[in-house]
């Protein structure tokens, strides 16, 4: 992967998401691939994000001994360099699962390439420096004719670049695009906000309390 | 007041009495009302807290218990799996340190966190509810706006009782009518799935509505709103009205001044006049019982209809979606499922593991035996539910027909917990998703409603419960 900017920590040492960088690509053309597929659920009973990358697609990539399958994309030579996944329609379906983000990460994914994400799936992917980014049908189509070829993406312009050239932009919000640039930490976004907290708490009533 | 203000729909004003400010460029700053914590989705949050040095801001609006991957096993047996064993004793522990309240594994509190916030009382019309489980939705047949969340966002609500949120598209999905014996709540949303497609909600919250939304139980308005996010919809609720109240008065953190909340509760529903970024209309006299046939849970078919066929598809992609689903579940397009054999018969999850889906499943089992090819879990959703269930003598009715009864939690609809499908088997389950794998790796499930599950259970095939009324 070559980057302009590789991926830093800034002062506050949060990680930063380079404002451009380019990668060869595989694709796995199935639509509506759910959050089962990508990590099953058997390895959720781990109480760290750390070792999730080796179970990415488990169940599709290893057969019953537990040795990969040849003729399955993350397993083949192109995958290696390939930090972009194109998949197919909403992608990231089904359960909340942060280790879905976080297991595409440690594989070593930057960014998945769809026509539509899931809600969660999008939500959890920016909240940890993976970006979805959601093309046209037709651009979808051509990415998926030449797997291995090589995108550029620059999140600051928000375009996705083919290898012929065709050039497409992509929606992000300007908030989450901030944060990824800028490395912000939400959290902390959030709690500088305690005084308006704090004022809406003294107005609103509690509907319960659990302690009682 | 607000004599001119535009009429709002139930969603918009949940969501407007619960925003604390809105930045211009940035999400709202989203006030959260009940923050419901489990095992699985907590644990990485919790120590992100204590790298931080944060405490849980309002731990009483904060609750956990322990479902995930817990046994179903005796409670008095230790967890076999040491994975799953430090999981839920990490739980326990977090609990401790931070000040929350934990139903766990010894409490007769315990179950699945969908089934008891609702039974307790902690879920209640009007609030914001969230819980790092994408089926909180099922919160939303109370009135509330209830949706799921990453851990990220279990970190920043434990820490700051708030999110950034942008506003949801809005869906009303009318279904009007009578719902015909043998046909209920979970055949009414996986029709819905059937017909929008398993991501055709997403960027909207769904309201349902119509004359058959309202004839429904509490419970069965959960297993509705509880499929929502099968259906794309990160939220679904139903606005509250007597059969709310009644069943929220009395339970244990019910509102003290009861009347006072029933008179803000009823504020809450749809203004005359309001409208909806979608609108889309079921026809409840003409649903069947409902039935997956492929490998997502809008891959449904009403029970008499073949499975579709992928020569019949013109879209390249969707064709081959279809054959890589009917691969997987061994199926051929253009035949019907029913008459088709079964191995497992799974009634429990959030979806269908409450007293009335226990009640309608014993009702079909009374009297008959499970077939003797099959084997049977029925998984009460929590120790109350059991309690009840044994009260009123339903253990006895599946323990009788051959039927295993088990301890509560998610089981094997998840199946993280030991509970789960041998490779190649087919299921009958009342849970919601059909997953390849989704029950244990290579099992294939057929989702479908308490009623139509334990008809399977008593023939070992799939099987038309209207045959069987």
């Amino acid at each position: 992967m070559k980057f302009e900017s590789a991926y830093v920590v800034n002062q506050n040492q949060r990680e930063v998401t380079p404002k451009r960088f380019e990668s060869a690509y595989v694709v796995l053309p199935i639509d509506n691939i759910d959050t089962d597929q990508i990590i099953p659920a058997r390895f959720l009973k781990t109480t760290s994000k750390a070792g999730l990358g080796d179970q990415l697609f488990c169940d599709w990539r290893y057969d019953a001994s537990g040795a990969p399958r040849s003729d399955f994309v993350l397993n083949r030579p192109e995958a290696v360099d390939a930090h972009v996944l194109v998949a197919g329609d909403n992608f990231g379906c089904g359960s909340s699962r942060e280790h879905a983000p976080w297991a595409l990460l440690q594989f070593g994914f930057r960014a998945v390439i769809s026509t539509s994400f899931a809600d969660i799936f999008r939500q959890n992917s920016l909240k940890n420096g993976l970006l979805p980014i959601v093309v046209p049908a037709e651009m979808h189509a051509a990415l998926l004719q030449s797997p291995g070829a090589i995108v550029k993406i620059d999140l600051e312009a928000q375009t996705l670049t083919l290898a012929d050239g065709r050039t497409v932009e992509f929606p992000i919000d300007a908030f989450s695009k901030h944060c990824l640039l800028e490395g912000v930490d939400e959290l902390g976004y959030i709690l500088q906000q305690e005084p308006a907290i704090e004022a809406f708490e003294s107005r609103h009533i509690a509907s319960v309390n659990t302690l009682s | 007041m607000h004599a001119n203000r535009k009429p709002r729909t139930i969603i918009e004003k949940i969501w407007d009495q619960h925003v604390i400010a809105q930045r211009e460029g940035a999400p709202a700053l989203l006030y959260i009302d009940l923050h419901l914590v489990h095992e699985v989705t907590s644990p990485q949050a919790f120590d992100g807290l204590r790298k931080r040095g944060l405490k849980v801001r309002r731990p009483d609006l904060t609750i956990a218990t322990t479902d995930h991957s817990t046994p179903t096993t005796p409670r008095g047996l230790p967890i076999v799996d040491q994975i799953a064993a430090a999981q839920v004793e990490k739980l326990e522990q977090n609990c401790r340190d931070f000040g929350i309240r934990c139903y766990g594994l010894s409490s007769d509190r315990q179950g699945i966190v969908h089934v008891i916030g609702p039974e307790l009382g902690l879920t209640q019309p009007g609030m914001t509810v969230v819980c790092g489980d994408s089926h909180t939705a099922t919160h939303g047949a109370f009135g509330a706006v209830a949706f799921g969340i990453g851990t990220s966002e279990v970190e920043h609500v434990l820490a700051s009782q708030c999110l950034l949120q942008r506003p949801s598209k809005t869906f009303a999905v009318h279904v009007d009518g009578t719902l015909k014996p043998g046909v209920g709540a979970k055949d009414i949303i996986l029709a819905l799935i059937a017909r929008i497609g398993i991501g055709g909600g997403t960027g909207h919250i769904i309201e349902y509505c119509g004359s058959a939304v309202r004839a429904l139980s509490m419970e069965e308005r959960m297993t509705v709103c509880n499929m929502s996010i099968e259906g794309g919809a990160r939220a679904g609720l139903i606005a509250p009205d007597d059969v709310t109240y009644q069943y929220v008065a009395g339970r244990p953190f019910a509102p003290k001044d009861f009347d006072a909340a029933v008179a803000r509760w009823r504020t809450l529903a749809t203004d005359e006049g309001a409208t909806y970024d979608r609108e889309l209309t079921i026809d409840a006299n003409t649903l069947e019982p409902m039935i997956t046939f492929g490998t997502n849970p809008g891959m449904g078919i009403p029970i008499s209809a073949a499975v579709p066929d992928p020569a019949s598809i013109g879209d390249a992609m969707e064709r081959e979606t279809l054959a890589k689903a009917l691969r997987y579940m061994g199926l051929v397009g253009g035949q019907p499922l029913a008459g088709h054999a079964i191995d497992v018969v799974f009634i429990g999850s959030c979806t269908n593991s409450r007293i009335s889906d226990l009640r309608a499943a014993a009702a079909i089992m009374k009297g008959r035996k499970v077939s003797p090819n099959v084997r049977v879990m029925v998984v009460p959703g929590s120790q109350q539910v059991k309690a009840q269930a044994q009260a009123e003598g339903l253990d006895t009715i599946f323990r009788e027909a051959g039927a295993d009864w088990r301890e509560a939690g998610c089981s094997m609809c998840i199946a993280m917990n030991g509970d789960q499908l041998q490779p190649g088997e087919y299921s009958v389950s009342t849970s919601n998703r059909n997953f390849e794998g989704r029950q244990g790796k290579g099992g294939r499930t057929f989702l479908a409603s308490p009623m139509t599950a334990a008809a399977a259970a008593v023939t070992g095939v799939i099987t038309d419960v209207r045959t069987l009324l």
